[in-house]
């Protein structure tokens, strides 16, 4: 089945048509209603007239989250806070998260692109949904609830959190789908068999997964486990949500909702746009956003794009799984996570030294497993326990607070950790059993 | 002050740093006459009372350790039933807080000598010797 047959199957030509005058109406609403976006063409000398193609985009410049965050909280939205009828937020970094704000229609429009993705999965109105995404400023959970019930599923909105909990309302309430990050899906297949149920006699029958990356030997794993078809789905805070991308049955590559996104690919160092097939960073223009519209927003993601027609019958461009990041951004248990957070909380404390090795292990069932190497400064060693333990819990209190994820705090002796040509190894990601650097 | 040095010593809980330690004081000819370790499974604090402290600080920085020295205070404890507790009953009357106390590896004479690490050394001597409990200088202890 296809949500939006209309849309879903368009001739290509007749996609970029609509595609043309959305693009060009929010290049031109950006430039007369977000300051921002004005100074910014401005200074590249560009302007909304000079869009002539869709190709004519390349012209134009990019916009990053570190520009969002610059713009914080409302800086970028095209509308006055009155039309804004809700507000979510990313992760933030090391201060500022970025705020997305929807209109009526956003929402609409949004809702409308999750159920896209879940009839995509083929999730169907018959169907029982589990939500184990955190209701809050995340986009994970209100974001598929609202998408999940216009297409008429009976939405369980379990949240995050007490997994035997879940594992009762899946079987009591006869749960057919499950929305989750993949890891979570593991591990929810292994607390079911520690509750003495087969986590496969669950009358689980489809998985949305997403959040995260995982791999084809993950979803091997999940699908023998729990008696399930898992299927991938992509999105970002910063363009919508949930419901940007998302596998048909084929799993051959994640639709995207062309007529609402422009996507490109480019090569990361020069901001080139590379041809259909390259493996490069994805960008995102977001087509018919009233709110909170951006231009040209770098993922920071690596992917490949396709346009050839799929056995689906969909017309709409595929991206790969996502292979990877350009930045160093972890994903620990479906949060964003950067190594420049943990710096900048070592930083502030004189006890240690910003000497850090951040190892993410999958360690307790499936679950990532979050560890902060420290070292101490030996400056500020007195001898005391009681002072380590605190040093100790001041860490795992601040990183909480800032990362928003649990991370083990380790204290090792001052100079032990490794430095390779003076740059420390800072990452140990025993997940892809790679070492960055 | 009556008190002692002590050598506290950061490691890691990974296996031969305790022998790193004890070989590089070793290596110096400097004798362990106490030790004990607190430690949690990430990292234990080794605390040292040796014949030459100053030496023995100065071996384990330039060996890379993380090295602290603490004053503690040596005490002669009866060794009878009961010894212990008239020490501990002296200094919980005196409202001194122990944080942490371990035992002598010599023997000095018929008493056993315990070590003590209080937050208030000086209120600490002061009730001690108010009760006649022998406390032991630095000098004699090194020399144990």
């Amino acid at each position: 089945m296809i949500w939006d047959a209309e849309k879903e199957t368009m001739s290509r030509e007749a996609l970029r048509t609509l595609q043309f005058t959305r693009l060009s109406s929010t290049v031109s609403n950006v430039y007369h209603h977000v300051p921002f976006y004005r100074q910014l063409f401005d200074s590249h000398g560009v302007q909304p007239s000079d869009l002539r193609s869709l190709e004519d985009l390349q012209k134009f410049p990019f916009t990053s989250k570190e520009l969002m965050r610059e713009n914080y909280p409302f800086g970028l939205f095209a509308r006055p806070l009155q039309e804004i009828v809700r507000i979510h937020a990313s992760s933030g970094t090391t201060g500022k998260p970025i705020a997305a704000g929807y209109t009526r229609n956003d929402l609409a429009t949004w809702s409308d692109l999750v159920a896209r993705v879940a009839v995509q999965a083929g999730v169907t109105d018959k169907d029982v949904a589990q939500i184990c995404f955190s209701y809050g400023l995340f986009t994970g959970g209100f974001g598929l609830h609202y998408g999940l019930e216009k297409l008429g599923v009976t939405v369980v909105p379990a949240s995050a959190g007490n997994t035997e909990k879940q594992i009762m309302l899946i079987r009591d309430f006869g749960v057919t789908t499950l929305i989750a990050t993949p890891s979570y899906a593991l591990y929810l297949g292994e607390v079911a068999a520690d509750m003495g149920i087969d986590p496969r006699t669950l009358p689980l029958r489809i998985g949305m997964f997403g959040s995260e990356p995982w791999s084809e030997q993950m979803r091997a794993e999940i699908e023998e486990r729990l008696n399930l078809r898992a299927t991938d789905n992509y999105g970002l805070t910063e363009v919508m949500g949930p419901g940007v991308a998302g596998e048909c049955a084929a799993r051959n590559g994640l639709h995207l909702s062309e007529d609402h996104f422009y996507v490109e690919v480019i090569n990361p160092e020069t901001g080139e746009v590379l041809p259909e097939g390259c493996e490069g960073e994805l960008v995102i223009t977001t087509l018919t956003k009233e709110g909170f519209p951006v231009i040209r927003y770098r993922t920071k993601d690596i992917t490949v794009l396709t346009r050839e027609r799929c056995v689906c019958g969909r017309t709409t461009a595929r991206m790969r799984r996502v292979s990877g990041r350009t930045d160093d951004m972890l994903i620990v248990n479906g949060v964003n996570v950067f190594p420049s957070q943990i710096e900048s909380v070592l930083m502030e404390m004189e006890e240690v030294a910003p000497h850090y090795l951040i190892v993410i292990d999958k360690k307790k069932r499936f679950l990532d497993d979050l560890e902060v190497h420290v070292e101490m400064n030996p400056e500020r060693f007195t001898g005391s326990f009681r002072a380590l333990e605190a040093v100790e819990e001041k860490i795992t209190a601040k990183l909480a607070s800032v990362l928003a994820v649990r991370a083990r705090v380790k204290l090792v002796e001052p100079k032990s950790l490794a430095r390779t040509a003076g740059k420390a190894k800072r990452i140990i990601d025993k997940r892809q059993q790679g070492v960055r650097a | 002050m009556v008190t002692v040095k002590q050598i506290s010593v950061f490691l890691e809980n990974k296996a031969g740093r305790l022998a790193d330690v004890t070989r590089s004081l070793g290596d110096q000819g400097i004798n362990i006459r106490a030790l004990s370790i607190a430690d949690t499974t990430d990292f234990g604090i080794l605390r040292l009372i040796v014949n030459q402290p100053e030496a023995a600080l100065k071996v384990l920085r330039d060996e890379g350790f993380m090295v602290a020295e603490t004053e503690v205070i040596a005490v002669d404890v009866p060794d009878r039933p009961g010894g212990l507790a008239q020490v501990l009953d002296t200094l919980g009357q005196a409202g001194i807080n122990i944080e942490y106390l371990y035992a002598f590896v010599g023997q000095a004479s018929a008493d056993a000598l315990v070590i003590f690490r209080v937050e208030d050394c000086a209120a600490a001597l002061q009730a001690l010797t108010a009760q006649n409990i022998r406390v032991l200088s630095g000098a004699e202890v090194y020399a144990l």
